[in-house]
């Protein structure tokens, strides 16, 4: 059905976009070629730094800072687990929202979704101060839930369109097969949800992992994970432009390779199931 | 399938969520109310007195509050069109026939995924700085005189960086809401004698107008409370130049030590956004409604 | 084992009274068929039947006993759903299984079952494939050895064939009424198609708006319909139902004339009319005759070999003896 483009046509194409391409991600690969070079070579000008020798200097000099892998340890924490919290709070409501629906359910949705319009600055106070006098500060399981609690509203939505495509008629064959509920979930509803469970997951990791308002407010030493890590390069000393970069390529390449992985279902999941 | 059994057990199932979200609502929206109309200075607790309405009028009558509101607006208005604009057209593109889509596809998205103190580092940094950064060296290979970014136009420097994150979410949302454009749709137009521009403004952009509204509406709960590109870059400054709402409240909050003041424009910062939000909920209330 | 009996059910959805109080016998063995046009309620039964939804009020007994508040499961039914409703991410082999796997059924049982309903059913060839990479067809046999190896008092079919192109669906419908007079189970099976009623059925079961409006086997439904509605909504092409002057001539309000009841002559008859359009089936001639004092043409059917053009002069002639007369609420006039 597709007319055919000639050969031309799509060369022109090809080159305006892959320079479009290597435009958005040139930031990305100077980083990633600056963590390979000297301090001294990493500041010179773009063609120089090109040229001159390759290193890992720096990456050991970061792996040596004593606590970068407790940074590390604390954004697998805090992304991990309150990814995997939100997940057993939310995928009983996604599922009854999405197989026992009431008149309330869209409500109850649209609620959800508003009350990540609340801007978090608005409880600021509030919540640091609670996580003052109940000794939550700085510590992994406030972040764990602070960061639960602000992904939940996503979490229920992208599990609840991700529910509703699963054909009811298949939960009554089930049914007419003999199974139970208990068995109804674990062979029919649970396979057939596993790559929207995946997706769901994936995407809150992604948001837990780069969460940057509450990571840097409610952290100082103890539970910071790498957003603060990165953070404490902002008021540098000396040279500094190669550990920065190797410090934030080691920060940002799990997320890159993952987020990579889900192009697809990111989609849905940032748009609350509104974009497929 | 309904049966009663069934609804009790889903009303159960529900609640925890919504309990958690609501005391997660509630109570520090009550706290922050509370707190606003109290004298509060964090470094000495206990001395609490209530004022009335002084917080409020000290921080909107605080020369900074007017900048910060206008720098937020701005923020999200020059964000969201450079953004959305940037978007369809990176859209149209990735979406002709050419080789290596793919890969291509997985560059421009990349940026999405850097983290914010990353991102603002990246920047201030190895492009922006005045000395070392690529764009002064370019500069001064052709002679020119480098330009310092944060320095002269720090608010203009955010709102790049914060564009550079937030384009490849707009790109990849409206390239797959393009992709689910019937191709007959476009063929039947092309038969009715539409010109490529016509196409465009009476097909494809209407079919993109629920992905549109949707880019809008996220990128706003965001880019309203952008913060941390500004505390690694420059502290809100030269003065306020860089300061949005969020910043400034933490500055009065936490630096400061003024719970009232700062309580006072959290509340401040909760209506305007109820104002966005309220625009925008009536938008995608009704989109959502397929 | 497969007998039903439904007592005074009747099914409401919030204030909507989908289904008023009925009563109906499904006999052990029996092919029953629920048929009427969509939104007559004819699958809502069947999920009343099959414990899908709980009834509003009224017994369900399966088989002499209770069954009303069975879970579906219990009720010892197999149904097979319009969207075949195959576990996607299982082969066909356990796709087969699972009912047997839910009842706890031994392996070496379990497999003679699946054997015989591959070798049945002809699944062999795809036993180890995803329903993802069967065609229709193939899914719709999947479905049903998902619903025989279960051995079941009662088959439920709900709109089994209309996902099915033409052709498939009448080699389905064979091979289902095949299935019927070999195990010999009862079978409940639901269609807004009358073709599929007449030629599958034992007994039809005529809804409308929720009510029976009759029960009957189905040349009892063609030669004595009870009314306009089953009249008119049983045969093909459907009968010719008329008002006015013509009906009154009979002593009715409405008669109706089915199209293989009237004879066609190109010189003498009761009516005349004017030849509209003409269908050719090969062996019958659909004629569609616009008549003086009728609303709408008359369908006539006619031998295939008769030469009749738009627009030539016809006489017909309804034999009498195959007069259906119907009075002004529709009901039949003995």
């Amino acid at each position: 059905m597709a007319r055919s483009i000639t050969t031309k046509q799509k060369a022109i194409n090809t080159a305006v976009i892959w320079v479009l391409g290597l435009v958005m991600f040139f930031p990305i690969f100077w980083l990633i070629i600056l963590s390979f070079k000297t301090e001294s070579d990493a500041i010179m000008a773009p063609m120089e730094v090109l040229m001159s020798g390759w290193t890992m200097e720096s990456y050991d000099a970061v792996n040596r800072r004593s606590d970068y892998f407790k940074f590390f340890s604390n954004s697998v924490i805090i992304a991990l687990g309150s990814t995997f919290l939100g997940l057993l709070i939310a995928v009983p409501a996604a599922w009854a929202m999405a197989f026992v629906p009431g008149k309330r359910t869209k409500d109850i949705l649209l609620w959800m979704l508003s009350t990540k319009m609340l801007p978090p600055v608005g409880v600021l106070i509030p919540i640091y101060l609670l996580f003052r006098d109940t000794g939550l500060l700085d510590t992994r399981i406030g972040l764990v839930f602070v960061l639960m609690m602000i992904n939940l509203p996503i979490i229920v939505w992208m599990l609840y369109t991700y529910f509703k495509e699963i054909p009811v008629d298949i939960l009554e064959a089930a049914r007419m097969d003999g199974a139970s509920l208990g068995k109804e979930v674990l062979y029919v509803l649970t396979p057939m949800a596993l790559p929207g469970l995946a997706s769901t997951m994936l995407l809150n990791i992604i948001l837990a992992w780069n969460e940057a308002f509450w990571t840097l407010n409610l952290t100082s030493a103890k539970a910071a994970p790498l957003t603060a890590f990165i953070a404490s390069y902002s008021s540098p000393e000396g040279l500094f432009y190669a550990k920065l970069s190797a410090a934030s390529v080691m920060a940002i390449a799990p997320i890159l390779i993952m987020g990579w992985f889900s192009q697809k279902q990111l989609v849905r999941g940032l748009t609350f199931g509104a974009v497929k | 399938m309904a049966t009663q059994h069934s609804r009790a057990s889903a009303r159960l199932m529900i609640s925890p969520s919504v309990l958690l979200l609501l005391g997660w609502m509630l109570i520090p929206l009550c706290m922050t109310v509370y707190f606003s109309f109290l004298r509060y200075d964090l470094l000495s607790p206990g001395t609490e007195v209530f004022t009335g309405w002084d917080n409020y009028y000290y921080f909107l009558t605080d020369p900074s509050f007017n900048d910060a509101v206008i720098n937020t607006l701005s923020l999200l208005v020059g964000v969201l069109l450079v953004t959305v604009i940037g978007g369809i057209g990176f859209a149209l593109l990735l979406n002709l026939p050419a080789w290596g889509q793919g890969i291509v596809r997985v560059l421009v998205i990349a940026p999405f995924f850097v983290m914010p103190t990353v991102s603002g580092l990246l920047w201030k940094n190895m492009f922006m700085n005045p000395v070392n950064g690529v764009f002064a060296h370019i500069t001064l290979a052709f002679g020119g005189q480098p330009f310092d970014f944060l320095g002269q136009a720090p608010w203009e420097s955010i709102i790049l960086m914060v564009s550079w994150q937030w384009l490849p979410f707009a790109t990849l949302i409206l390239l797959t809401a393009l992709q689910s454009l019937d191709q007959e749709q476009l063929e039947a137009a092309e038969m009715d004698g539409a010109s490529w521009l016509n196409r465009f403004w009476h097909i494809i952009l209407p079919h993109l107008s629920r992905a549109i509204t949707v880019v809008i509406l996220i990128q706003t709960i965001f880019l309203l409370s952008i913060f941390a590109e500004i505390l690694v870059t420059t502290n809100g400054g030269p003065g306020t130049a860089s300061t949005n709402l969020t910043y400034l409240i933490y500055v009065q909050s936490l630096l400061q030590y003024d719970v009232g003041v700062g309580s006072a424009g959290g509340v401040i910062a909760i209506i305007l956004a109820n104002i966005v939000a309220i625009f925008l909920m009536r938008m995608v209330g009704k989109n959502l409604d397929k | 084992m497969g007998q039903i009996t439904i007592k005074q059910v009747s099914k409401s959805f919030g204030d909507v009274e989908v289904i008023p109080p009925l009563d109906l016998a499904i006999e052990e063995g029996e092919f029953v068929v629920f048929v009427g046009p969509s939104g007559c309620g004819k699958s809502t039964l069947l999920r009343l039947i099959a414990g899908l939804e709980d009834v509003s009020s009224g017994h369900i007994e399966i088989d002499g006993q209770p069954a009303t508040d069975l879970p579906p499961a219990k009720r010892g039914l197999a149904m097979v759903f319009q969207s075949y409703a195959l576990y996607p991410h299982m082969s066909v082999r356990k796709n087969i299984a699972f009912p047997l796997k839910m009842a706890g059924m031994d392996k070496t049982e379990q497999n003679r079952r699946i054997d015989e309903a591959a070798r049945v059913l002809n699944l062999a060839d795809y036993i180890d494939r995803r329903p993802g990479q069967l065609s229709g067809g193939q899914r719709q046999r999947v479905a049903i050895g998902r619903a025989i190896v279960r051995e079941p008092s009662a088959f439920l079919f709900d709109e089994p064939l209309s996902n099915l192109d033409a052709a498939l669906r009448v080699g389905m419908r064979l091979e289902i009424t095949e299935l019927h007079k070999r195990l010999k189970s009862t079978m409940i099976y639901v269609t807004h198609d009358q073709v599929e009623a007449m030629t599958m059925a034992d007994k039809i079961v005529v809804l409308r708006a929720g009510n029976i409006e009759q029960i009957g086997s189905p040349l009892e439904l063609y030669r004595n319909p009870r009314n306009a509605f089953v009249a008119g909504f049983i045969g093909s092409p459907k009968m010719n139902l008329i008002e006015g002057d013509k009906a009154t001539a009979f002593d009715a309000s409405t008669i109706g004339i089915r199209p293989e009841h009237i004879s066609v002559s190109t010189d003498s008859g009761d009516w005349e009319g004017t030849v509209g359009v003409s269908e050719h089936l090969g062996s019958d001639t659909f004629l569609r005759v616009s008549c003086e004092g009728l609303d709408e043409p008359v369908t006539v059917r006619v031998s295939g070999d008769i030469e009749l053009n738009y627009g030539d002069k016809v006489f017909l002639s309804p034999d009498s003896s195959n007069i259906h007369r119907f009075d002004t609420q529709g009901l039949r006039i003995a």
